[in-house]
């Protein structure tokens, strides 16, 4: 009843496939790092208009579908000539789809820096900046990593979606195969099977990166 | 040819939003019931089912909504019964909530400390009466806030049906956008629908949250 040599013979497009996954996966998920930790930033140091903005941009991004900020970007940006790629479009999407959400998760964390941090670092005379790069953000990743890299592997899995503006990434490629073929489940199921190792071993990674390579090994 | 004003436009995504509520709250009630019996199963703490509990959630979490759509789609197709795209989002958004609802409430029911569980058993209280008057009554104020903030992820994630031909308000304003060749409006339309329904949603949860906050 099943027959895989199907998907044997097109393993180039899957591997290509894979690739563009983890590739806007990596790319999206740093910029939406990046945009939801300045974001953070401004909501709680921020002036009272910025923190407005902020909040009116993480509410209207956690708050409507993926899908539809896709269509919005890819299809209603171009129609007054803000033209992008597909990949780049996806990418943006990502990107900024992730920023509200980090943005929520990491001012939690960045709220329970306890007040005697603040003091200490200015007593050492480093300006705001500093402050808040060296001694503000490591520790308040480091508390909220767990949700943050939960965050992400729902960011991994929301790249699929992307095939919809013909971005050719995992899914694109699955589907494609199963209308070739008409090995439907075939290729399907298999691409599943990819996504979840997928989805398992960029936990793994995040959960050793982060301590690695962004916050040190704090402990709380 | 007849031309689409923007009250066409607007009257027509209001016609499919019935579809958009609809699938969501048959995944949410559907979810909702079979989340129930796995977490029951699961709390009962047979060792083979629980490994089989984790698996069924470690596979809805760690795969897209979009796979899971297509797979029932076509796996229904394989059992020999013909697919309509509302029965297979019916089920395939069934078995995705039922797996994210047994996750949170089992966190709920596992973060009420074992003392409770001791001191009920000590009252020789049945393993349903122990849920029915000790767990049950403080683990569901303890789940509600996450379990309506999930209400919005269902609301958001219907709108990935419309790809596999489930006409609601995602589908229909593709569909309208092919006709008026206004993406920019009729996506900002759609995306106000979209946030005018889970905005509230999402205040109240965060109100619950706020409210029962003591009880951890």
């Amino acid at each position: 009843m099943f027959d895989f040599s199907v998907l044997v013979d097109a393993w180039r497009m899957f591997l290509d496939g894979l690739l563009m996954t983890i590739f806007l996966t990596i790319v999206g998920c740093s910029i939406g790092t990046i945009i939801g930790a300045s974001c953070a930033w401004g909501s709680v140091y921020g002036s009272r208009w910025l923190k407005l903005l902020i909040n009116i941009y993480v509410e209207v991004f956690r708050n409507t579908p993926f899908i539809v900020q896709l269509f919005f970007i890819f299809f209603g940006l171009a129609s007054i000539n803000l033209r992008m790629g597909a990949v780049a479009a996806s990418i943006f999407a990502l990107a900024i789809n992730l920023g509200a959400y980090a943005c929520e998760i990491c001012r939690a964390g960045i709220l329970a820096t306890p007040k005697g941090q603040y003091e200490a670092a200015s007593s050492l005379s480093l300006n705001r900046f500093q402050i808040f790069m060296y001694v503000v953000i490591p520790p308040a990743l480091a508390r909220v990593w767990p949700a943050l890299v939960s965050q992400l592997i729902i960011m991994l899995l929301a790249t699929s979606v992307c095939s919809q503006v013909s971005t050719e990434e995992l899914f694109y490629v699955a589907n494609l195969i199963s209308s070739q073929t008409f090995r439907s489940f075939e290729s399907l199921g298999f691409v599943t099977l990819l996504y979840l190792l997928l989805a398992m071993a960029f936990r793994q990674i995040l959960f050793w990166f982060g301590p690695a390579f962004i916050f040190g090994k704090v402990k709380f | 040819m007849t031309t689409f004003t923007d009250w066409d436009v607007i009257r027509n995504l209001i016609y499919s939003l019935p579809w958009t509520l609809g699938l969501s709250l048959i995944a949410f009630v559907g979810g909702g019931i079979l989340g129930a019996i796995l977490l029951l199963a699961r709390l009962s703490g047979n060792k083979y089912v629980v490994m089989l509990i984790k698996g069924y959630v470690q596979v809805f979490q760690g795969t897209p909504v979009l796979m899971q759509l297509f797979l029932v789609y076509f796996g229904i197709a394989l059992f020999g019964i013909q697919t309509s795209p509302l029965l297979a989002a019916t089920v395939c958004y069934s078995l995705y909530a039922s797996a994210f609802f047994t996750e949170i409430w089992h966190g709920s029911v596992k973060s009420i400390p074992r003392g409770q569980w001791e001191a009920s058993s000590s009252l020789a209280l049945t393993f349903f009466q122990q849920l029915r008057y000790i767990i049950f009554p403080v683990a569901i104020r303890i789940s509600l806030p996450p379990t309506i903030g999930f209400m919005v992820q269902i609301i958001k994630n219907t709108s990935l049906a419309s790809v596999i031909g489930f006409v609601e308000l995602t589908r229909t304003g593709q569909m309208i956008t092919n006709i008026t060749y206004e993406p920019f409006f009729v996506y900002g339309v759609v995306s106000l629908f979209y946030f005018s329904i889970c905005f509230p949603i999402s205040v109240v949860g965060k109100k619950l949250e706020n409210k029962y906050r003591f009880i951890q």
